[in-house]
């Protein structure tokens, strides 16, 4: 929709044709603002991909870490990363979709719920490090965990639990009121409309945010150096409670090595870790799409 | 407290005979504490959020006192020098919150007028077809992991920067600014940009038939309108720069400093924890206090900037219908 102006009488004054040139000034730098962004993402990307393409091969795939640049590759920060991954998923999903049944479908006005609701909001707020911090000293120390998986999967696990309860609480409160009413008219009991009615509808609005959050934690570097994983790990792990590694902490590893070979693994292990990324937004992506479709 | 009770329909309904009236009670009963077991669990589940800031706060005041019983509240505060693994032990956090405020100051330079800007190109002037293809790419910005921008920043801007600037040092703040600059873009852009569509379309309207140009029209009626999403955008994108780890920390470099020069080595809060616990630090040193003390710093100052971008929502918001 553009504004046109009338020109009342004949030729425009000076007036006016000073305001319709701001106006385009303007309107070429709201265009070059966006296009900075997208252009520093196009940066970027070729940037990683011109310094790391070289050294990304099967052999960067299926090898462990290395002092020696032309052996070193990322089995170990892979495994980690899908073990972390898999965990958190386990441990976060059911614990986030029960708190956004809660808040959306249990729990009345009263000042807890509020309370509560105020709490995530915040809680989405905090630096991920300070969850490192909490990690440390509960999961690692107090609880005796170590620098295991399952610390690293916990931690995170708290990181995203803000994020999927916000994103199930929208998808919840998309279902339609006439769907619970008409159950509940039925003579359904609120875990029934919940389980039967509610859930199946939501369920791919949760699953997208889910996927998003999942893919932020998969990105997550500082929280798990807080809770001890190493960036030179020449295993995968076996059990929860075996030290790991993933691939951000291992890029980080080799970017904070001089030598410019490191630096090439770095941009190697970056493609791979971006190309696991987008496709799980990929896939978070499609899920909305059909959900779009359906309602 | 429980929660509240089922919707159910009320007992004894249409059953012919006693005993059949007696069974569907039970039933009902049985369903009735299942529901009740269901709905317990469901708010305990609710209630790990509320134990995770507790156990965040329970975990940061223990050490944080611990502390403080070693070094007092005023030298921390005020103190210009930042060295508690040397022999000679200073404790101020001023350079550390020098380092993370140059940082989120470099970076809300950059990232609040372009993202404003931004905001404004897509909720004002892109067409539909322009937005579908321009806000997938923005959601991907922010979902760059930061240690990528570190990456970015360390092997492609300082380089850049020190063509131009030959005294940059390899590891410094205008770096690692730039880099946090461009991650919050999106923050800002995407917030800034529900506020500015939540403006009626009446206003802009109005504003059009008064002969008002679409420049006119966005700064003086959209934009001000829109005011408290966008401020809230502001502060929520700078506290996001104050909390981000890893660009900095590959880029800023690990030297606590109090300087105004961009192209200087520093460290912010953030990186210090992190350069802290790359070393095993054990329990009960000064050192692994100090992780405590800085994070609570940083903890509280994002914490008030959140409740602060909130309130500003919830105070300034223009209601229209």
């Amino acid at each position: 929709m553009t504004a046109q102006h009338p020109a009342i009488g004949e030729g425009r004054s000076a007036l006016d044709r000073k305001r319709r040139a701001k106006g385009a000034v303007f309107a070429v730098l709201c265009g070059a603002a966006t296009a900075v962004g997208v252009l520093s993402l196009a940066v970027l990307l070729v940037d990683v991909v011109a310094d790391g393409i070289g050294s990304l091969d099967a052999d960067f795939m299926t090898s462990f870490a290395s002092r020696f640049p032309e052996r070193a590759g990322i089995k170990a920060a892979l495994a980690g990363s899908v073990w972390i991954l898999f965990l958190t998923a386990s441990i976060a999903f059911p614990l986030s979709v029960a708190a956004a049944i809660y808040l959306e479908e249990y729990a009345g006005e009263g000042w807890i719920s509020r309370a509560i609701q105020t709490n995530i909001a915040n809680l989405a707020g905090v630096p991920s490090i300070v969850y490192g911090i909490l990690g440390l000293a509960f999961f690692v120390r107090t609880l005796g965990f170590d620098r295991s998986v399952i610390s690293g999967a916990l931690t995170l696990s708290l990181l995203v639990m803000p994020v999927i309860i916000i994103a199930s609480q929208e998808a919840i409160r998309a279902v339609p009121s006439t769907i619970r009413e008409a159950a509940y008219g039925l003579g359904a009991t609120r875990w029934q409309v919940v389980s039967r009615q509610i859930l199946p509808m939501a369920m791919p609005g949760i699953m997208t945010g889910t996927i998003l959050a999942l893919s932020r934690a998969v990105g997550e570097t500082a929280p798990l150096i807080m809770v001890g994983a190493v960036g030179f790990i020449a295993f995968t792990p076996d059990g929860l409670r075996d030290p790991f590694t993933v691939l951000p902490l291992q890029i980080y590893n080799w970017v904070s090595r001089p030598q410019d070979e490191f630096r090439a693994l770095a941009a190697a292990g970056i493609i791979v870790l971006l190309a696991l990324l987008l496709s799980m937004n990929a896939v978070a992506i499609v899920l909305r799409n059909r959900y779009r479709t359906r309602i | 407290m429980a929660p509240d009770q089922n919707v159910m329909p009320s007992d004894g309904g249409g059953a012919s005979t006693a005993l059949s009236i007696d069974s569907d009670l039970r039933f009902k009963r049985s369903r009735n504490v299942q529901e009740q077991a269901i709905g317990l669990l469901l708010f305990l589940c609710a209630a790990v959020s509320t134990l995770v800031t507790v156990g965040v706060v329970a975990v940061l005041l223990t050490e944080t006192v611990r502390f403080f019983s070693q070094v007092s509240v005023f030298e921390f505060l005020t103190g210009t020098q930042w060295t508690p693994a040397f022999q000679e032990k200073h404790f101020g956090v001023l350079p550390l919150l020098a380092g993370s405020f140059m940082v989120a100051a470099g970076s809300a330079l950059i990232a609040l007028p372009i993202g404003l800007l931004t905001a404004i190109f897509l909720s004002e002037y892109a067409t539909a077809r322009l937005q579908a293809i321009l806000k997938p790419l923005l959601e991907i910005l922010a979902g760059i992991p930061t240690v990528v921008y570190g990456y970015f920043a360390l092997t492609f801007i300082t380089p850049l920067m020190r063509t131009f600037f030959p005294e940059t040092d390899v590891f410094n703040a205008a770096s690692a600014s730039i880099v946090v600059g461009i991650m919050i873009i999106p923050t800002v852009s995407s917030l800034s940009e529900d506020a500015l569509r939540a403006v009626p379309q009446v206003l802009r309207e109005g504003a059009y038939g008064l002969g008002a140009t679409k420049l006119e029209v966005s700064t003086r009626v959209v934009v001000p309108a829109a005011l408290s999403g966008i401020i809230a955008s502001f502060i929520l994108a700078i506290s996001r720069a104050i909390g981000e780890t890893m660009a900095v920390t590959i880029a800023a470099g690990n030297l606590p400093n109090m300087t105004l020069n961009p192209l200087e080595s520093i460290q912010t809060m953030t990186a210090y924890i992190v350069s802290v616990s790359l070393g095993d630090t054990p329990q009960g040193t000064i050192v692994y206090q100090t992780l405590f003390a800085v994070g609570m710093t940083l903890f509280v100052i994002t914490l008030v900037m959140n409740i602060l971008s909130q309130w500003v929502l919830a105070r300034f918001r223009e209601e229209y219908e």
